[in-house]
C-alpha cells in the first residue's frame, strides 16, 4: 500500500487522478482505518489529506462560512463564530464518536461515508450546505443531499476530493438544530436523527424552515411536508403536531441491530418536534 | 495438617484499613504486563480461522496453499489437536470447542489456525485455507431450540436426568431440579397467584482485554505459557491434557488479567496456540480481537423463564415454581442448573420447586459470567415479588422482610442457612435515606435482592521470611480486583507487622501446588485462609527459632504484635525479639524461615445484597437512564473497603448495562451481527451516576476472620431493581431484559392503549 | 512496503520503521517497546490506546504510524516526571480507581487533556469527557472521584 500525503490540493488531485487501483482518502481516519482493519477494503493508496494547510480552516466567505476538509469536528466545536451561527451542524458534528474521536474525525469524512446514520449529514441538509469539490476539470459545488448516493456511496468521480464544506450566510432571527436518539449518552451511532434549520421574522412567524432525518432511509433526507407545516407558521402545538407527523409519514426505515421500522419512524416525529423547538429557542423564538 | 478456620472474633489492626495497592504505579505508568504485552525472541504471530456459518460440517479442510505460503511456519487444523480425552466427555468439549472437528457448531467456531512471521502474512494465511462446509439448519434461540422440527445439534444428546431416558435426541442436554415441600398445597393456601414469563438476552462480560497468550513448546516435550487467566493451573491442567504433555512439564505463569468476570475461566485459544508452537518450533503469540472474544469466547446464557408465585393476603408467600431454560451454547453447561439452585434463595420458603433446562444452540459456549445464571432468576423473581405486593397492597420492602430466610431457614436449593445477610440488607434499605428521598418527573424506584453462593476450593500459599525480616506472600489465585492489596493485609494481621512489610505476588504453576482458579468470589475467601494458616505455621517456626536464640522452652514464648516474647516469671527480663532479628539470626537457626499451607477451603459463607435504584424514563422515546443507585451487601468482613466497595460499584454497573442495552443479536443468517464495542453496549461513564454503597459485616463463622467473597453478588439484583423502578414510575411491568428504549416505548403504548379501553 | 518514520515520542526524538498500513497503536507496542496503550477493541471504542498526539487526545489504533512523521506523541509512559508521579497516576491510585488496571493508561491521558482544556470541571463534564474511555470493573465512579481530587489539587497548587 502506498502512503501519500500531499502539501497541496493540486498534487492530491494529481495523485487521486493517476493512480491506478484503490485509492481511499484519509482525513480523520476513524472510518477507513476501522475498514481496512476489518478487511473491509484493501487501499493500493491512502491519501492523507491532513498535510494540506488550507484543508485546516475555518474561514470566512463572500457567502458564508467554509469549513474545510481535514478540520476535526473538535476543532469545530471551539470555533465560536461557527457555533454562533450554527448551532445545530456544531452539536451534530459533536455527537460523533467520544473526545478520541473528536480529535480526527471530520464532517466532510462523514459526508463522504455515506452512512445512513451519520450525524453530520441531516444538520448539513437542513443548513443548505454544499460541498466544494476539486478534481481534474477544475472546482464545482454540490448540495450535500447530493453527495451521498447510498450507504457507503457517494457522488464523487474519479481523480476527484472535497476541499471544504461550504455553508450560506446567515440571516437575522435564524437557528438550527440536531438532534438524534441512541441507546447510550455518548460513544454510538443515531437509531434516528432529525435537524431542523429556522428563520422567523420579529413576529416569530417562520419565514424559511429546512428539516432533514437521518437513519430512516439509505440517505439522510429532507422533509419537505415538514418544512410546509413550519412556513408562516409561529411554532404552536399544531405546526408542531404537524412536523411530527410529516417526519414519521417520511420515514422509509428499515429493521436492524441499531432499530426497528416502528421505532425510527415514531422517534423521528419526536426528535423533529424537539429539534424544531430548540432551533426556535435560538432563532429568538418566544415559547 | 488440621487447621482451625473458625471465626475467632478477634480485633483487627491491618485488616479492615485503606492502604495502598501494591500494583498500582505499574498500572498507572503502563508498566505493568498484561497478556498481550509479553513477547519472546523469535515469535510468530498465531491468526485463528473460524467458520462464518453458524452450523456446518465440515467435509474437508485444504491448507496447502496456505502452508507454501513464504513466512508461513505452521497450519494446524483439528488433527493437530487429536482426540486424546479418552472418553471424558467435559474434555471433549474443551477441545471440540478449541477446535472444530465434524461441524462448525457457530459462527466463530475455530476450524483452522496459522502462525507466521508476521501479522500480514498470518492474514494472507488465513484467505489461503479453503474450508468446504455442508451448511446445516441452525437454531439461536433458546425457545426455538425446543420448538419441534428445530435443528437438533446433536444426534446423541438424550437429555440427561431425566428416567427414563429419553428416546429421542433433542437439545435439551440436561434437567436438574431442586426444592422441597409441596408446591400444589402451597399455591391452594394463596390468595394471589401470579405467573409469568421472563427472558433475557445474551450478554458477554466484556472484558477491557481481549484473551492473549504466549506458548512455547519445546522438542522435549516441556512447554511455557503466558496468558490472562483466571486460574492458571486449570489452563495447566486442561492444556496438557489436551496436548498430551505431562503437567508438571508445562509451566503457566500469569501476567496481569484485564478484566475477566468469569469468561477467562476457560481454555480458548490456548491450546491452539500451544499446538502452533509445537508444530512451528517456535513461541507462538496469539491475541484475539475484539471480534473474536464477542463471537468466540464464552457470553453467558439467554433465558426463557416460567415462573409462578402465591401469597397471601398478609404477604406471606406460600409457593413458588420456575421452570428456566438457559442457552449453554454447542455443548453442555451447568447454566440453568445455577439459575435453579439460585431462583428462591433469598426467601424462606415452605414449598418450592425449580426445574432447569440446559438448551442446546448455535451460539458460543455458554461460560460463567460474575454470580452465573442468578441475575436473570433473580430478574424474574423479584419482579413478581413487587407485583404481588402491588396486588396485595403491601410494601415490596415490607413484604421481602416477611419472607427473608434466616439463620436455620432451609434454602430453596438444599442447605440450612447459617448466620445470613438478606435480612439485615433489607432492614439497612428500609433506614437508607435514598428510599425515602424525592422523585422528579418521569421517575420511579426499584428495588430488588440478590444471592450468590460463593465457592471454596483448593488453595495453597506459601509465606517466607526474607533475611531483613520482610515477607514475601506467594498465592495460586488470581489477584482480579485488588486482592494482593487485601492478602498481604491479612498476612500482616496475622504477623503483627505493618502492611508495607508484605509484598504479595502471584506465584506461576511451578512455584505452588494446585490452586483452583478465581472464580465464585473464592480469592480473597479462601487465599486469605490460606495466608492466615501460613502465617501461623511462619509464627510456629519463628517462636520455635526464638526459643532457640534464647536457649528456653518453645512453650514459653508467645507471638506478639510481629515479636517473638517470652513469658513467665523466669524469662520475662528477655526484650522481644523482632521478625528482623529472628530472620537475621535464621542461618545459625535453622535455615531459612517460611510458612506454607494447602487446604480446601470449606464453609464459603453465601451473600446476600439488596439495591436500590432510581430511574428516569423519556415517555416519548423509552430512553431509561439510571438517576440514583445504592448498593447494600454483606461482605463478612471487608479486608480492604474501598476494593470491597469496587465490587459492589462494577457489579452494580455491569447489571445496569444488562438491564437496559447489552445483547447479542443475531441475524436469520445465525451470525452474529454486533460484535463490537459499538453495538455491543456496555455503559460508559455518562451513563452512570455515582454508586452509593454499603457495607453490612455479618461475619462467615467458617473464616477465621470472617470473611465471605464479595464479588459477584452485586450483579444480581439491577435487572430486577431496574424493571421495577420503570414498573413503579409507569406502571408497566417489564419481562424482557434488555428493557431497551424500543421495549419500553411499545411496553409504555401498550399501556396507555389499554388504559385509554378501559376508559 | 516498510518506510521510515522519524517523531517524537514523549520527549524523545524516535525513527522507526514501520508498514504503510500500521497503526500507531502497533508501532508503539511492536516496534517500540512501549505497552502501556493497550488494544481493547481496535476500532476506536473503548479508548485504552488513548494518546495524545500534537496535543490532540486520539485513539493510537485510528492513527496510521506514517502519520506520525514529525509529530508529538505523548503515551502513558511519559506523564510521570522520573520518580515523581503526575497527580492524576497519584490520585487513580488513592482513590483505587482501578482495579485490572488495563483501563487505566487511556483513562489518564483522556482525563490529562480534559483537565489541560477545562481546569475545574463539573462531574458531568467529566463524565461525558471520559466517555470514550470503557472500563468494565468500577462503574466509573471511583474514576471520576480521582480526576475530581486532582483537579482540585491542580487548582490548589
Amino acid at each position: 500500500m502506498r502512503y501519500e500525503a500531499p502539501q497541496t490540493t493540486p498534487e492530491a488531485v494529481a495523485l487521486l487522478a493517476g493512480t491506478k487501483g484503490k485509492v481511499h482518502i484519509l482525513a480523520g481516519g476513524t472510518d477507513l482505518i476501522v475498514r481496512m482493519k476489518g478487511g473491509f477494503v484493501e487501499p493500493d493508496m491512502v491519501l492523507d489529506i491532513k498535510r494540506i494547510k488550507a484543508m485546516h480552516l475555518i474561514r470566512k466567505t463572500k457567502s458564508g462560512l467554509s469549513i474545510g476538509a481535514a478540520v476535526t469536528c473538535g476543532e469545530m466545536g471551539v470555533h465560536k463564530a461557527l457555533k454562533k451561527a450554527w448551532p445545530g451542524v456544531v452539536e451534530s458534528a459533536n455527537l460523533i464518536g467520544s473526545d478520541q474521536i473528536q480529535g480526527r474525525c471530520t464532517i466532510t469524512g462523514n459526508l463522504c461515508n455515506a452512512s445512513p446514520a451519520a450525524d453530520s449529514i441531516p444538520a448539513l441538509i437542513a443548513a443548505d450546505a454544499r460541498a466544494l469539490i476539486a478534481g481534474p476539470k477544475g472546482e464545482r459545488l454540490l448540495d450535500v443531499g447530493s453527495l451521498p448516493t447510498g450507504p457507503g456511496k457517494n457522488a464523487l468521480k474519479k481523480g476527484e476530493l472535497v476541499v471544504s464544506i461550504e455553508l450560506p450566510p446567515r440571516d437575522a432571527r435564524s437557528a438550527d438544530a440536531y438532534l438524534r436518539f441512541t441507546p447510550r449518552t455518548e460513544m454510538d451511532i443515531a437509531v434516528v436523527s432529525a435537524a431542523v434549520n429556522l428563520t422567523i421574522d420579529r413576529q416569530g412567524v417562520i419565514t424559511a424552515a429546512r428539516v432533514a432525518l437521518g437513519a430512516v432511509a439509505p440517505t439522510a433526507i429532507r422533509v419537505p411536508a415538514a418544512e410546509k407545516a413550519l412556513l408562516g407558521n409561529k411554532l404552536d402545538a399544531a405546526t408542531l403536531a404537524a412536523v411530527g407527523e410529516a417526519c414519521s409519514a417520511a420515514c422509509k426505515p428499515i429493521d436492524d441491530k441499531r432499530g426497528t421500522v416502528e421505532y425510527r419512524t415514531r422517534v423521528a416525529g419526536v426528535l423533529a418536534k424537539r429539534a424544531a423547538q430548540a432551533a426556535w429557542m435560538r432563532a429568538g423564538g418566544k415559547p | 495438617m488440621s487447621a482451625d478456620t473458625r471465626y475467632t472474633g478477634q480485633e483487627f489492626k491491618s485488616v479492615g484499613t485503606r492502604p495502598l495497592r501494591p500494583d498500582g504505579i505499574d498500572k498507572v505508568t503502563g508498566r505493568a504486563r498484561f497478556g498481550a504485552d509479553i513477547n519472546l525472541p523469535g515469535q510468530l504471530v498465531g491468526r485463528i480461522l473460524r467458520s462464518p456459518h453458524a452450523h456446518a460440517a465440515i467435509r474437508s479442510i485444504d491448507t496447502s496453499k496456505a502452508e507454501a505460503l513464504p513466512g508461513v511456519k505452521a497450519v494446524i487444523t483439528s488433527a493437530d489437536l487429536p482426540d486424546l480425552t479418552d472418553g471424558n466427555r467435559e474434555m471433549f468439549d474443551i477441545l471440540d470447542n478449541c477446535m472444530a472437528r465434524t461441524h462448525a457448531y457457530y459462527d466463530g467456531h475455530a476450524v483452522a489456525a496459522v502462525a507466521a512471521v508476521d501479522a500480514h502474512t498470518a492474514r494472507q494465511a488465513l484467505k489461503l485455507i479453503k474450508v468446504d462446509y455442508e451448511v446445516l439448519p441452525h437454531v439461536t434461540d433458546v425457545d426455538a431450540a425446543i420448538a419441534k422440527g428445530a435443528p437438533v445439534l446433536h444426534k446423541d444428546c438424550f437429555t440427561r436426568g431425566v428416567e427414563p431416558k429419553p428416546r429421542k435426541a433433542s437439545n435439551i442436554a440436561y434437567r436438574s431440579e431442586f426444592g422441597h415441600g409441596d408446591v400444589d398445597a402451597g399455591f391452594a393456601k394463596a390468595d394471589v397467584i401470579i405467573e409469568r414469563t421472563f427472558r433475557t438476552e445474551q450478554t458477554h462480560q466484556g472484558y477491557i482485554e481481549p484473551h492473549a497468550c504466549v506458548a512455547s513448546i519445546s522438542p522435549d516435550g516441556t512447554g511455557e505459557l503466558w496468558l490472562c487467566t483466571q486460574g492458571h493451573f486449570v489452563v495447566r491442567q486442561h492444556c496438557a491434557e489436551l496436548l498430551g504433555l505431562d503437567v508438571s512439564k508445562l509451566r503457566v505463569t500469569p501476567t496481569e488479567i484485564g478484566g475477566g468476570f468469569g469468561g477467562k475461566t476457560h481454555v480458548w485459544a490456548e491450546p491452539v496456540a500451544l499446538a502452533l508452537s509445537r508444530k512451528a518450533n517456535r513461541p507462538v503469540k496469539l491475541v484475539m480481537s475484539r471480534d473474536e472474544v464477542f463471537r468466540a469466547s464464552g457470553p453467558t446464557s439467554a433465558t426463557s423463564i416460567d415462573i409462578r408465585i402465591g401469597v397471601t393476603k398478609k404477604g406471606r408467600i406460600t409457593a413458588g415454581d420456575a421452570t428456566l431454560r438457559y442457552s449453554s451454547g454447542p455443548y453442555l453447561g451447568m447454566w440453568a442448573e445455577l439459575g435453579a439452585m439460585t431462583s428462591f434463595a433469598c426467601y424462606d420458603m415452605k414449598n418450592v420447586r425449580t426445574v432447569g433446562l440446559e438448551i442446546l444452540v448455535n451460539r458460543p459456549k455458554t461460560t460463567a459470567y460474575r454470580a452465573p445464571s442468578a441475575p436473570m432468576a433473580a430478574f424474574a423473581v423479584e419482579s413478581m415479588i413487587d407485583e404481588l405486593a402491588g396486588r396485595i397492597g403491601m410494601d415490596p420492602l415490607e413484604m421481602r422482610i416477611l419472607n427473608a430466610a434466616k439463620k436455620g431457614t432451609r434454602s430453596s436449593y438444599g442447605p440450612v442457612y447459617g448466620p445470613i445477610g438478606i435480612g439485615p440488607t433489607l432492614e439497612a434499605a428500609r433506614e437508607h435515606p435514598h428510599m425515602s428521598a424525592p422523585l422528579g418527573k418521569n421517575q420511579g424506584r426499584g428495588m430488588a435482592c440478590g444471592f450468590w453462593f460463593n465457592f471454596g476450593g483448593q488453595t495453597c500459599t506459601d509465606l517466607n521470611i526474607t533475611p531483613d525480616g520482610s515477607v514475601t506472600l506467594t498465592v495460586g489465585t488470581i489477584d482480579v480486583g485488588g486482592a494482593r492489596a487485601s492478602l498481604a493485609l491479612v498476612a500482616a494481621e496475622e504477623l503483627g507487622i505493618p502492611y508495607d512489610q508484605v509484598r504479595a505476588v502471584v506465584g506461576d504453576t511451578s512455584s505452588l501446588g494446585y490452586n483452583d482458579m478465581t472464580d465464585g468470589s473464592r480469592g480473597t475467601f479462601s487465599s486469605s485462609m490460606a495466608t492466615i494458616m501460613s502465617a501461623r505455621n511462619a509464627i510456629t517456626i519463628l517462636r520455635q527459632r526464638a526459643a532457640r536464640m534464647w536457649d528456653i522452652p518453645v512453650a514459653k514464648v508467645i507471638w506478639e504484635a510481629g515479636c517473638a516474647k517470652a513469658v513467665g516469671k523466669k524469662y520475662d527480663n528477655l526484650a522481644p525479639l523482632t521478625l528482623a532479628e529472628i530472620a537475621a539470626a535464621a542461618p545459625k537457626t535453622g535455615g531459612p524461615i517460611a510458612g506454607h499451607n494447602e487446604l480446601v477451603a470449606d464453609g464459603a459463607g453465601v451473600s446476600f445484597a439488596t439495591h436500590i435504584c432510581d430511574v428516569e424514563v423519556d415517555p416519548e422515546t423509552g430512553r431509561t437512564q439510571v438517576v440514583r443507585y445504592t448498593v447494600i451487601q454483606d461482605a463478612g468482613k471487608a479486608v480492604h473497603p474501598t476494593y470491597v466497595e469496587g465490587q459492589y460499584q462494577g457489579g452494580a454497573a455491569q447489571g445496569i448495562g444488562w438491564a437496559l442495552n447489552e445483547e447479542y443479536i443475531y441475524g436469520e443468517d445465525g451470525r452474529l451481527q454486533n460484535a463490537g464495542f459499538l453495538d455491543y453496549r456496555i455503559p460508559v461513564c455518562s451513563d452512570l451516576p455515582m454508586i452509593d454503597t454499603q457495607i453490612l459485616e455479618i461475619p462467615n463463622p467458617n473464616h477465621p476472620y470472617g470473611i465471605r467473597g464479595v464479588g459477584e453478588t452485586s450483579i444480581v439484583p439491577p435487572l430486577a431493581a431496574i424493571g421495577n423502578a420503570v414498573s413503579n414510575a409507569f406502571g408497566v411491568r417489564m419481562t424482557h431484559v434488555p428493557m431497551s428504549a424500543p421495549r419500553i416505548l411499545k411496553a409504555l403504548e401498550e399501556a396507555a392503549r389499554d388504559a385509554s379501553e378501559v376508559a | 512496503m516498510t518506510q521510515l518514520v522519524n517523531t517524537n515520542i514523549n520527549g524523545d526524538a524516535v525513527g522507526f520503521n514501520c508498514e504503510t498500513d500500521e497503526t500507531l497503536l502497533d508501532v508503539l507496542r511492536n516496534r517500540v517497546g512501549l505497552t502501556g496503550a493497550k488494544e481493547g477493541c481496535g476500532t476506536g471504542d473503548c479508548g485504552a490506546c488513548s494518546v495524545i498526539l500534537d496535543g490532540t487526545l486520539v485513539c493510537a489504533c485510528l492513527v496510521l504510524g506514517m502519520e506520525a512523521e514529525g509529530r508529538k506523541v505523548e503515551t502513558v509512559e511519559g506523564l510521570s516526571d522520573g520518580a515523581e508521579l503526575h497527580p492524576l497516576q497519584s490520585k487513580f491510585i488513592e482513590h483505587a480507581a482501578l482495579q485490572c488496571g488495563i483501563c487505566t493508561p487511556g483513562f489518564l491521558m483522556a482525563a490529562k487533556a480534559l483537565l489541560k482544556n477545562n481546569p475545574d470541571p463539573t462531574e458531568e463534564e467529566i463524565r461525558y469527557a471520559l466517555a470514550g474511555n470503557l472500563c468494565r470493573c468500577t462503574g466509573y465512579d471511583k474514576i471520576v472521584r480521582a480526576v475530581q481530587a486532582t483537579a482540585a489539587e491542580l487548582r490548589g497548587g
